[in-house]
């Protein structure tokens, strides 16, 4: 416990998100020998708010490939899925995942269920192919949300505007055909009561993440953007619309507004904010950051807890008097915003560049993700012509440890700080 | 102590130079890295104080770079070759806004700005293609001494269309266009077009701006020189000592710390294992 630390309250998060993370998993394999529903879902539109009503046990593709990576057995699974036939193209995530199944659900957090439904957006290319692989596997029901997304650059449709609400009646109708599903695959009949209930909680969990990523403007910075954001994504995702999330997120300002009020940072000596653009370098998920700390780099902000929180960072609340509708509602703003944060970045980042004392941003396009990669060397040069805030364009994987060429990027980051420091002592 | 040192550890060659209180190079000395990168490095130092016909006692600050630059032992701190390389065409060619710099297994073009900052820098990906490794793998293949590749490629008058700059199937290439009957002279020059053709191109990535200043040890390529200036329809500086400009930016960066320029003095020694010690 340090002196600013009343009860413990700095470092709670971390350390409750990742209790909460092995009881999540713990019942997920406790789901298997049950024979209890479990949906597969994607973390940009995942629908956690209507299946949580069915009470499915949600399972997170990306989620457990992501562990696999940072477990340090990733190669593992990748090398299973890609002797099974998969190409080293594909997806890091998919072939985890593949992997995972072929293996009957053996994965380093416990054993994870084979899936009773699997919903997937088009917010991803490969959602719908992944969950093809499902529906293939187990002969399950695969239900595809299409989500009307911006029509041209700048061109959302927004409440008022009349095809606003003709895209929000057809996430509607479809919404009411995945509540038939899930009645279909659970027996159950749905419970708008239990609806509002959940989405009640997911309000809760809205409103403090955004509180949260906002505190970080403070100097010093109260979280790492990349290390501890990661774990916060992770609840918010898992744990959308629970009173556990909805607590954890509670405590999680709490701890947030405490560090503010007295100071207190993530290294010792912050000298430089940063901005990462793109996914983490799970593999080497430490040392990525370390390299980043042993200058004083902090990361302050991160598109990845925007458009890996479903675009809950746009801070969009359901309204609970009309609960469906407004879910449509939500989830059409929540998914387009996830997807517009990876395709308009250049004027979002932009925006945060002041208020959060940005000092720097750095791109990190991966082997396996096209979604989140391609143009983010354009989305650079944009911002570039926009700013002449330093940026460093830095490239490696999500999951597969043999295209990380950690001398290489330790090189390039290096260079990025010197340039920095260079910078800073002319300005001084 | 009114000299400064700069060592750079590349991955094919170890460079070293000193300097005196003017940025002045006095002392420069060039030998294969080998596998014992620390032995490289002490015994480049060596060579440059000898040439330099000074003693180690006189030498204020040392800074290492290149990919050996952890192993530098002897070393006050490190920079990256990246800044190093910015910092020495600068002072070399006070107009240099866009450097090119091509040695053993990097291509790196970096943009700088009018004040002599590093705006913007990018490399060549994971693997070796389009490198200096790339013309000792075809001078393998051909049975060619590697400094006569350039002079060779510019007596051909039909060049062969080469588009792949991968060093590991830089022989077959060779051979293949051999097979079809192709001279020497013909395949070199395609050859050095592909090299160029990429090496622009990474220069595009952080935009071309005049002077461009050509650096590492590909400069010695006479064929890659020409090259350079024919696609980009301007000449590029070249110093006699381009091959040594790592070393030489990492000097100033060490007398830097000699004089109190602000400007390199906030690096830090990123390795705290290492201690500067006497060789």
């Amino acid at each position: 416990m340090t002196p600013h630390s009343p009860n413990g309250i700095v470092g709670r998060g971390v350390t409750a998100g990742a209790s909460l993370f092995r009881d999540w998993f713990d019942r997920l394999t406790a789901a298997g020998h049950a024979n209890h529903p479990t949906a597969y879902v994607f973390v940009m539109g995942s629908l956690a708010e209507l299946l949580r009503v069915f009470d499915f046990e949600l399972s997170f593709p990306e989620i457990n490939s992501l562990q696999t990576a940072v477990r340090r057995v990733a190669h593992e699974y990748l090398n299973e899925a890609e002797d099974y036939g998969y190409s080293p193209d594909i997806c890091g995530y998919v072939k985890a995942d593949v992997a995972v199944q072929l293996r009957k659900g053996a994965h380093p957090m416990g054993t994870l269920p084979p899936p009773s439904l699997a919903v997937a957006t088009n917010a991803c290319n490969t959602y719908v192919k992944w969950a093809e692989i499902w529906e293939r596997l187990y002969h399950i029901p695969v239900f595809t949300l299409d989500v009307p997304g911006t029509r041209r650059a700048g061109g959302q449709t927004w409440p008022g505007n009349p095809d606003f609400s003709a895209d929000c009646a057809y996430v509607a109708a479809q919404l009411q055909e995945l509540i038939a599903l899930c009645e279909h695959v659970t027996d159950k009949h749905f419970d708008i009561d239990r609806l509002r209930e959940v989405l009640g909680h997911a309000n809760a969990m809205t409103a403090a993440w955004r509180r949260v990523i906002a505190l970080n403007r403070h100097e010093p910075a109260v979280f790492g953007a990349l290390t501890d954001g990661t774990v916060y994504l992770g609840v918010a995702n898992g744990l959308r619309g629970t009173p556990e999330g909805r607590r954890y997120f509670d405590d999680l300002v709490e701890e947030m507004e405490h560090k503010a009020a007295h100071g207190l940072g993530t290294i010792d000596a912050e000298k430089h904010r940063l901005v990462f653009v793109g996914v983490p370098c799970y593999p080497i998920f430490r040392r990525f950051n370390e390299m980043f700390s042993e200058w004083g780099g902090v990361f302050v902000n991160s598109t990845y807890l925007w458009f890996a929180s479903g675009g809950a960072d746009l801070g969009f609340e359901y309204d609970l008097s009309r609960p469906l509708e407004s879910l449509a509602e939500g989830v059409l703003i929540s998914v387009r915003h996830a997807m517009d944060s990876m395709f308009h970045q250049d004027r979002a980042i932009a925006e945060i560049l002041e208020p959060f004392h940005v000092d720097g941003v750095v791109y990190h396009p991966i082997k396996s993700c096209r979604t989140v990669s391609t143009g983010l060397a354009d989305s650079r040069r944009a911002l570039m012509a926009r700013t002449d805030i330093p940026s460093l364009f830095i490239e490696s994987d999500m999951m597969d440890k043999r295209v990380v060429s950690e001398a290489q990027l330790k090189n390039r980051i290096d260079a990025f700080f010197e340039g920095l420091d260079s910078r800073n002592a002319r300005r001084v | 102590m009114a000299y400064a040192a700069g060592v750079d550890v590349g991955s094919t060659q170890t460079k070293a130079v000193i300097v005196d209180a003017h940025g002045a190079v006095v002392g420069r000395a060039l030998i294969d890295t080998g596998a014992n990168v620390v032995v490289a490095a002490e015994n480049a130092y060596v060579q440059a104080l000898a040439d330099a016909h000074i003693q180690e006692e006189e030498v204020g600050y040392v800074v290492g770079t290149g990919y050996g630059r952890y192993r530098v032992t002897f070393g006050n701190t490190q920079v990256t070759e990246i800044s190093c390389h910015g910092r020495g065409a600068v002072h070399l060619f006070p107009g240099t806004r866009t450097v090119v710099d091509m040695g053993g297994q990097d291509t790196k073009a970096i943009r700088i700005a009018p004040t002599g900052e590093i705006v913007d820098f990018c490399m060549n990906d994971k693997c070796a293609a389009g490198t200096g490794r790339f013309l000792g793998a075809v001078a393998s293949a051909l049975d060619i001494p590697l400094q006569d590749l350039g002079g060779i490629a510019l007596q051909s008058e039909k060049p062969v269309k080469i588009t792949t700059t991968c060093t590991v199937f830089a022989e077959s290439e060779v051979l293949s266009w051999l097979g079809r009957g192709k001279k020497v002279e013909d395949i070199l020059l395609g050859i050095h077009r592909s090299m160029v053709s990429r090496s622009v191109g990474l220069m595009r990535r952080v935009g071309i701006e005049r002077e461009v200043t050509f650096t590492g040890g590909v400069t010695r390529n006479i064929g890659m020189v020409r090259g350079l200036n024919e696609a980009l329809g301007f000449e590029v500086n070249v110093s006699s000592e381009a091959h040594f400009m790592g070393a030489i930016g990492a000097a100033l960066f060490a007398l830097d710390h000699i004089v109190g320029n602000r400007e390199s003095s906030d690096f830090r020694v990123k390795n705290s294992d290492l201690r500067a010690r006497s060789i």
